[in-house]
């Protein structure tokens, strides 16, 4: 156990929920900054760097994944009372992740496809966000997220100011980086304008349409959007599949595959 | 926690830590005697073969990403092999080297992750890495470092070091310049030299006397060590290849986890991973990655798992060898990917991911729109090796206090590596005496 009574720095812990553990490790992925970052915090809870821990209250959170189990609901209402301020990381703990397909399916025939015995396996009907718990103090976006941008959320809650986050679209990211418009230029299908910033255009940058993995801007227009790319001739069924996938509840995305569906998005 | 009453004496430790995803270990002493052993993966579900059908073919390298953020470029070249041989093409030429190379990157970086952040630290007696650091500090830069360079080769080539955006069935969105590979050449040459003190430093640590008795199994295929295909081959013989798998071996789903156990046939549970790897390949490895593991006395006999840490030390040799070699060859192909039209059918795939053999499955119809899915991870394959060997541990040691006996157990987990969110997972360790 570390020497808690004489440590001062503020307590960071980390969380997992239902994920991938790839949020998660961004932390550890800041090979520059990890060392530096555990100098000035106190790595209070973070089960997969460190098997010492130390009991909250917890200045800030890190959650990851999603809530898909009864256990988790009761879980995160103790993570949320023992924490100062509470961040999600990811499109899981965001959004409920790739893994809310579900929530439009039956998960008992799901569970059926992927397991012998269904019987053995608890689970909920649904994949949910943290934020339909309990309170959270800012998400953090992207499937994973942005290495840069946990270390600026890290910072700016121990510095008590708010994250430099911007709620723009990747199209904004092309244009600083002088990519050529991808679907402008080749008709390649990109949800660029209408999915959150922060990966820094990344898809576009490497000649590939925008799939959405940040999940909505604000103030998208995705009706408009689907109008162009019914335009460029792709299929119904093809662009219900884009907005479904890893932010499926995102409600922006939600509603328009929705809507989609209902016009004949099965063809 | 401990509980006692009467003859009857249960522990329990909360969680496993510096191991992949969560789950949980029971342990159950009667008589003096290890009457069970059972890994605890309660990692809720994800249902990724479910929520597969129904999507495009072209849809699963970047939806199996997403099963593990440590190993996501495993599950794409998993993915791809499986999907191409489905539709009846062959990805080869630089095309292929460019796949190797980026492999090579999650190779680099999820060993090192393992050695110097997750398994290291259990040998000289820390909590974890950054405890580590407080009185060597620069052991583990070293080891971010090496770990920094496998991902700034997966982010050259994928365009991150998580969920790489540029993989996908035939190929890739956009390959790279001749000059733009060579630029990491120098980086890659500097990690070398540290893949070298890195094998030269886990080989000195103190490794408990233990062994794994039962078959090893690794691909295999002539020319290369292992990584990106080949033939699923074992110390006893076995030698089939992926559209076989599914009647080599039986997935058993058992009450006490959301993974599920492998065991080959007619032959029980099977180990997969660096060890394996090496017993049945090591001929194959550079004649750097060679000479090294022979001056630290690695021989293809060697069977101890805690001595699995030196093996993913020469594999990070043999990759950072590998990566220099590959970017030598390079030139930069006219097309970045291959046409791959959808056709009915079925297609199987497997390649080495850092843990071990990773098998996909996949069924289309003739529009290209996936019908069903299976997929193998190795920490599943592994899951009944670790509870064979956990209990032949535990078996061994029980002269151990409670405390000791617990942790030394989770040490012999961890030298597994296991992956819980590629298997599912929680490693919540009770031992139940009576």
């Amino acid at each position: 156990m570390s020497p808690v009574d004489t440590d001062s720095r503020p307590t960071l812990a980390v969380w997992k929920f239902a994920s991938c553990d790839g949020c998660q490790l961004s932390l550890l992925d800041c090979e520059d900054e990890l060392l530096a970052v555990a100098d000035r915090v106190q790595i209070a809870y973070f089960l997969e760097a460190t098997r010492a821990t130390v009991e909250g209250p917890y200045d800030l959170s890190l959650v990851e994944g999603s809530v898909t189990t009864a256990h988790d609901v009761e879980r995160i209402q103790q993570i949320r009372s023992a924490s100062r301020r509470l961040v999600t990381i990811g499109a899981c703990a965001t959004a409920g992740g790739i893994q809310a397909l579900r929530n439009h399916s039956d998960v008992d025939d799901y569970a059926r496809i992927v397991y012998a015995t269904p019987s053995y396996i608890s689970t909920l009907a649904t994949s949910t966000p943290i934020s339909a718990h309990v309170p959270v103090d800012f998400e953090l976006r992207g499937c994973p997220i942005d290495r840069r941008q946990l270390l600026d959320v890290i910072a700016a809650f121990l510095g008590d100011r708010r994250p430099n986050g911007v709620g723009h679209s990747v199209c904004v990211e092309c244009k600083l980086r002088g990519n050529v418009c991808v679907m402008v230029a080749h008709g390649t299908p990109c949800l660029g304008p209408i999915t959150h910033a922060g990966c820094g255009a990344l898809c576009p940058t490497y000649q590939r349409g925008c799939y959405g993995c940040f999940g909505p801007a604000e103030d998208p227009n995705p009706a408009s959007l689907s109008s162009q790319l019914d335009r460029l001739g792709i299929e119904r069924v093809d662009l219900v599949r884009m907005l479904r996938s890893f932010n499926v509840e995102a409600v922006p995305f939600r509603d328009e595959s929705a809507r989609l569906d209902e016009n004949g998005g099965s063809r | 926690m401990t509980h006692r009453g009467g003859e009857e004496r249960i522990f329990s430790v909360d969680a496993l830590a510096r191991v992949e995803g969560e789950g949980g270990m029971h342990v159950v002493i009667r008589d003096g005697h290890v009457q069970d052993v059972q890994l605890r993966i309660y990692e809720p579900p994800r249902f990724f073969e479910a929520l597969l059908r129904g999507r495009a073919y072209t849809e699963p390298p970047d939806i199996t990403a997403r099963i593990c953020g440590i190993c996501p470029v495993a599950y794409q070249m998993s993915a791809c092999n499986a999907i191409e041989a489905l539709c009846g093409v062959t990805v080869d030429g630089p095309l292929a080297d460019l796949r190797r190379l980026l492999y090579c990157g999650e190779w680099i970086e999820s060993h090192s992750l393992h050695i110097y952040l997750l398994h290291a630290p259990d040998f000289l007696g820390y909590d974890g890495a950054i405890e580590l650091a407080a009185d060597h500090r620069d052991l583990v830069r070293r080891g971010l470092e090496l770990k920094k360079i496998g991902n700034q080769l997966v982010e050259l080539i994928g365009g991150r070091p998580i969920h790489p955006v540029n993989v996908k069935v035939g190929g890739f969105y956009r390959v790279p310049s001749e000059r733009e590979l060579a630029q990491l050449a120098p980086r890659l040459e500097h990690a070398r030299q540290l893949a070298i003190d890195t094998v030269r430093w886990v080989a000195g640590f103190d490794f408990p006397d233990h062994v794994w008795p039962g078959e090893l199994v690794s691909l295999r295929s002539p020319g290369e060590y292992p990584i990106t295909g080949g033939r699923l081959v074992s110390t006893l013989g076995l030698d089939i290849g992926p559209e076989e798998f599914e009647e080599r071996v039986v997935e058993e789903h058992v009450a006490h986890s959301t993974a599920l156990h492998a065991r080959l046939v007619e032959r029980g549970e099977y180990l997969l991973g660096p060890l394996a790897r090496f017993a049945l390949n090591a001929h194959e490895l550079s004649p750097i990655a060679q000479d090294v593991a022979r001056e630290v006395g690695l021989s293809p006999d060697e069977r101890n798992p805690f001595r699995s840490i030196v093996v993913r030390a020469v594999e990070v040799l043999y990759a950072c060898d590998e990566a220099l070699t590959i970017i030598g060859r390079y030139r930069q192909p006219d097309r970045p990917a291959v046409d791959v039209p959808p056709r009915a059918g079925v297609g199987y795939g497997w390649t080495e991911a850092p843990r071990g053999m990773l098998w996909h499955r996949y069924e289309t119809d003739a529009d290209g729109t996936i019908t069903s899915a299976r997929i193998v991870p190795p920490t599943s394959q592994n899951q009944a090796a670790m509870e064979r060997d956990l209990f032949n541990f535990v078996e061994r040691h029980m002269h151990l206090g409670d405390h000791e006996l617990g942790h030394r157990a989770e040490q012999v987990i961890r030298s597994y590596d296991p992956c819980i969110s590629c298997a599912t997972h929680f490693l919540d360790l009770t031992v139940d005496r009576a």
